[in-house]
């Protein structure tokens, strides 16, 4: 038989492992829950199917399409290859503008519009979407 | 001038650097008693050109020199004098050389402070601290170096970031990077202790003392950063899950835990190799915060400066410090003596450890939610980002059992304590929590599944806090902070059930009908300030207990050309009414939001409380 310090130390390092496995394993399905997918407007044009899950879509606010009324935002987000109209209702942060970069969350109602729920946007002057910096790039 | 003057001050210090690594490693094998004062002497002329240089661009952004690259980036003539001075540090090169000043000055400190410790442990402590400063220093001078010249001379600077021009984000960096360095001097002497065996009550009692200020120092930096994004970013909450946020976040639980392993390593004399562990990864926390954020690899939406070479450096720089810290900790591992110190299940240790479980838990959470994303894109080049309900999902539950042992714990004896002792008075204040939170909730509509246990167990240790002010038995450093953090768990879960929310866009003269209130926007003045054209809307807010004046501000900024929104907050003890809007384009139109937050400044108030406990820890007699 094996001493009590032994079985405890075996106790306590089952205990670990244990704990160690439903941590990692609440994490990751929490995390499969949880995520947000990030898209330009030319990869939500060329999604294979539509699914009711929440997504970002990045890009530029394009020049002369906010609209406003009392209850609703609506602008177009283009990477200069295609674009994507979004609507909103809410607040919008300082650095929305026409011809500077945005992040909408929300969901797609079909391949050309967006139900946004939240309006992000970089908090520096001179930021473009990545996408919208290699897209801007290809065209010229 | 300043530039040349701060530019050959870094050399200087950086050939300082490299003579101490050298020479305080040589002399940890000789045996003579006292620190050699050439060690001493370079390390203050070290220190000395590393504050040179520093002043020198202070100098340079106070008198607008836009020779200086830094500056003419990130300044402009008419920028008030204290945020030219706060631009210092506003940007990244500047923001590291102050990481480096103080970084010299704590050794220093270090130095002056362990007279009476052995002579091979401050040498040691010495060395690891100069291949910090080294690496630092080589980091400043090679790839973002303030000093860069500029020619032909540029008339203008191009202007701070509007949104950094305000004194909580002035004051925040040197505070949080305070905190954060403190953790390098923590990483330095728990590898020195290692390597001469003395990892002991005497060191614990020695190096409590620095994890308290580095603890003390990321507390209020992150609270100022925190209520800095409340009010200028307009996020109108008091933490967002951003990963620059989280990134601040995560040493600061690991630092949390060392806070209290010490603790017990201090009065029982185990735990040891765990301390060690735990002060190797709050700093590598520390420093992967600096190089997340500055390498402009986290998707957050306020990061500000970046370049990806610098990020290859830190984490080259990182994983040195990293592996180093592994092996050294390997090789000496058998200078721990393992004190054979019997401990029982309940007992304090016991009640210590299982804060560190919980606080490594909610740091596991934390780094896989702000990591994970980074990863995915190496991986497969998809982006995500992870949101609030990942961190809410996996936090909140777990934080039910951590209140309920933050609140028995405490009174708990050393070694061995028994389950019998625990007087009737616990279960009835835990029965009037409960209840407390059940006629809560059910009054308020809340969905009580969750939030009778939530809130039943943030009034228990309320209330066994107070109680303990009067009879309790640990310190009273501990008292106020716990007191303080049951405080913060009450305000923040009050807070996010009756916080109310409603946005709308509107013209000059609009009404709007929210809950029982009226939001009338009334005028809109315009005036001209010196760097900035302000827009000022005077709104009303009245509802049948009375009037509220609020009046939110859009701020043009001229150079470089911005807008931003200062939200108008009329804070009383009871709530917040939080206001702010925004200009959406020429239609006459502004983006209203108006916000009710109850007991927000009961946020902040505990969090100073908590920090109060730890000043009172810090100076707290023997």
């Amino acid at each position: 038989m094996y001493g009590k310090k032994v079985k405890l130390r075996a106790l306590f390092i089952l205990l670990i492992f244990l704990s160690v496995v439903l941590t990692s394993f609440l994490i990751f399905k929490s995390l499969e829950e949880n995520v947000v997918y990030f898209k330009s407007p030319t990869e939500v044009k060329n999604l294979a199917e539509l699914e009711n899950k929440k997504i970002r879509v990045g890009g530029m606010v394009k020049k002369d399409s906010i609209k406003t009324n009392d209850l609703e935002i609506s602008f177009i987000i283009t990477d200069f290859q295609n674009e994507l109209i979004v609507s909103f209702k809410g607040s919008v942060p300082n650095l929305f503008e026409e011809g500077k970069g945005v992040v909408a969350e929300g969901f797609l109602e079909d391949r050309n519009y967006l139900k946004a729920t939240k309006i992000l946007a970089k908090h520096d002057e001179n930021y473009m979407p990545p996408e919208v910096e290699e897209a801007l790039k290809e065209n010229n | 001038m300043a530039n040349q003057i701060g530019n050959y001050s870094l050399f200087i210090a950086l050939i300082a650097s490299i003579f101490l690594i050298f020479q305080s490693y040589r002399l940890t094998r000789n045996s003579s008693k006292n620190l050699d004062s050439k060690i001493f002497s370079v390390l203050s002329v070290q220190s000395l050109m590393v504050l040179i240089s520093f002043i020198s661009l202070v100098f340079a952004f106070i008198v607008s020199d836009f020779s200086n690259k830094t500056v003419y980036n990130n300044s402009h003539t008419t920028k008030p004098l204290f945020y030219k001075i706060s631009g210092t540090w506003g940007n990244h090169e500047g923001s590291l050389l102050l990481w480096l000043l103080v970084l010299t000055f704590f050794l220093f400190i270090f130095l002056i402070n362990s007279k009476n410790l052995p002579k091979k442990y401050r040498l040691l402590t010495l060395t690891f601290q100069e291949v910090i400063i080294f690496g630092f220093l080589l980091f400043i001078l090679f790839t973002s170096n303030p000093f860069i010249n500029l020619f032909p001379i540029p008339k203008e600077g191009t202007g701070l970031n509007p949104i950094l021009q305000d004194p909580a984000l002035a004051l925040h960096p040197p505070i949080l990077y305070i905190g954060y360095v403190g953790t390098s001097i923590i990483f330095s002497a728990s590898l020195a202790a290692l390597v001469c065996g003395n990892v002991n009550k005497v060191w614990a009692s020695h190096i409590k003392k620095w994890i308290i200020i580095s603890w003390i120092f990321l507390t209020i930096g992150i609270m100022l950063g925190s209520i800095w994004a409340y009010y200028e970013l307009g996020w109108g909450g008091f933490w967002f899950w951003d990963p620059v946020e989280n990134v601040s976040l995560m040493p600061w639980f690991c630092l949390t835990a060392l806070l209290h392993t010490i603790v017990v390593l201090e009065k029982r004399n185990t735990f040891k190799s765990w301390t060690i562990i735990l002060s190797i990864t709050t700093f590598s926390l520390s420093m992967s915060g600096t190089f997340l954020v500055r390498s402009g690899i986290l998707n957050s939406i306020h990061t500000f400066a970046n370049d990806p070479s610098r990020g290859v450096f830190i984490l080259c720089f990182l994983f040195f410090l990293i592996f180093l810290a592994i092996i050294i900790f390997f090789i000496y591992q058998k200078n721990i003596s393992n004190s054979s110190i019997r401990t029982y299940l309940i007992s304090k240790e016991t009640a210590m450890l299982v804060n560190n479980w919980f606080m490594m838990f909610f740091l596991s959470v934390v780094l896989i939610g702000t990591v994970y994303p980074i990863l995915l894109e190496v991986i497969n080049g998809s982006k995500i980002s992870i949101g609030p309900p990942f961190y809410q999902k996996l936090i909140l539950p777990f934080l039910i059992p951590f209140l309920l042992f933050m609140a028995i714990g405490p009174n708990l004896k050393w070694v061995k304590d028994h389950i019998n002792k625990i007087k009737l008075e616990q279960p009835i204040f835990l029965f009037i929590s409960i209840l407390i939170s059940y006629l809560f909730t059910t009054s308020y509509g809340v969905s009580y599944l969750f939030s009778v246990p939530m809130f039943g167990l943030g009034f228990f240790l309320f209330f066994l806090t107070i109680r303990d002010f009067f009879s309790g038995k640990s310190t009273l450093s501990q008292k106020i902070a716990h007191f303080g953090f049951s405080l913060f768990i009450l305000s923040i879960l009050f807070n996010g059930v009756l916080a109310k929310e409603y946005s709308s866009n509107m013209k000059v003269g609009d009404e709007r009908k929210f809950m029982n209130k009226i939001i009338k926007f009334e005028n809109l003045k315009i005036t001209q300030e010196l760097n900035y054209q302000s827009l000022t809307g005077e709104f009303n807010i009245s509802d049948d207990r009375g009037n509220l004046n609020l009046k939110p501000e859009i701020r043009i900024y001229n150079q470089p050309k911005t807008l931003t929104s200062e939200a108008d907050i009329i804070s009383t003890i009871y709530s917040d009414n939080f206001l702010v809007f925004n200009v959406l384009k020429d239609d006459g139109y502004y983006n209203v939001r108006y916000q009710h937050k109850p007991l927000m400044i009961w946020i902040w108030l505990s969090v100073i409380l908590i920090f109060v406990g730890g000043i009172l820890g810090y100076f707290k007699k023997k």
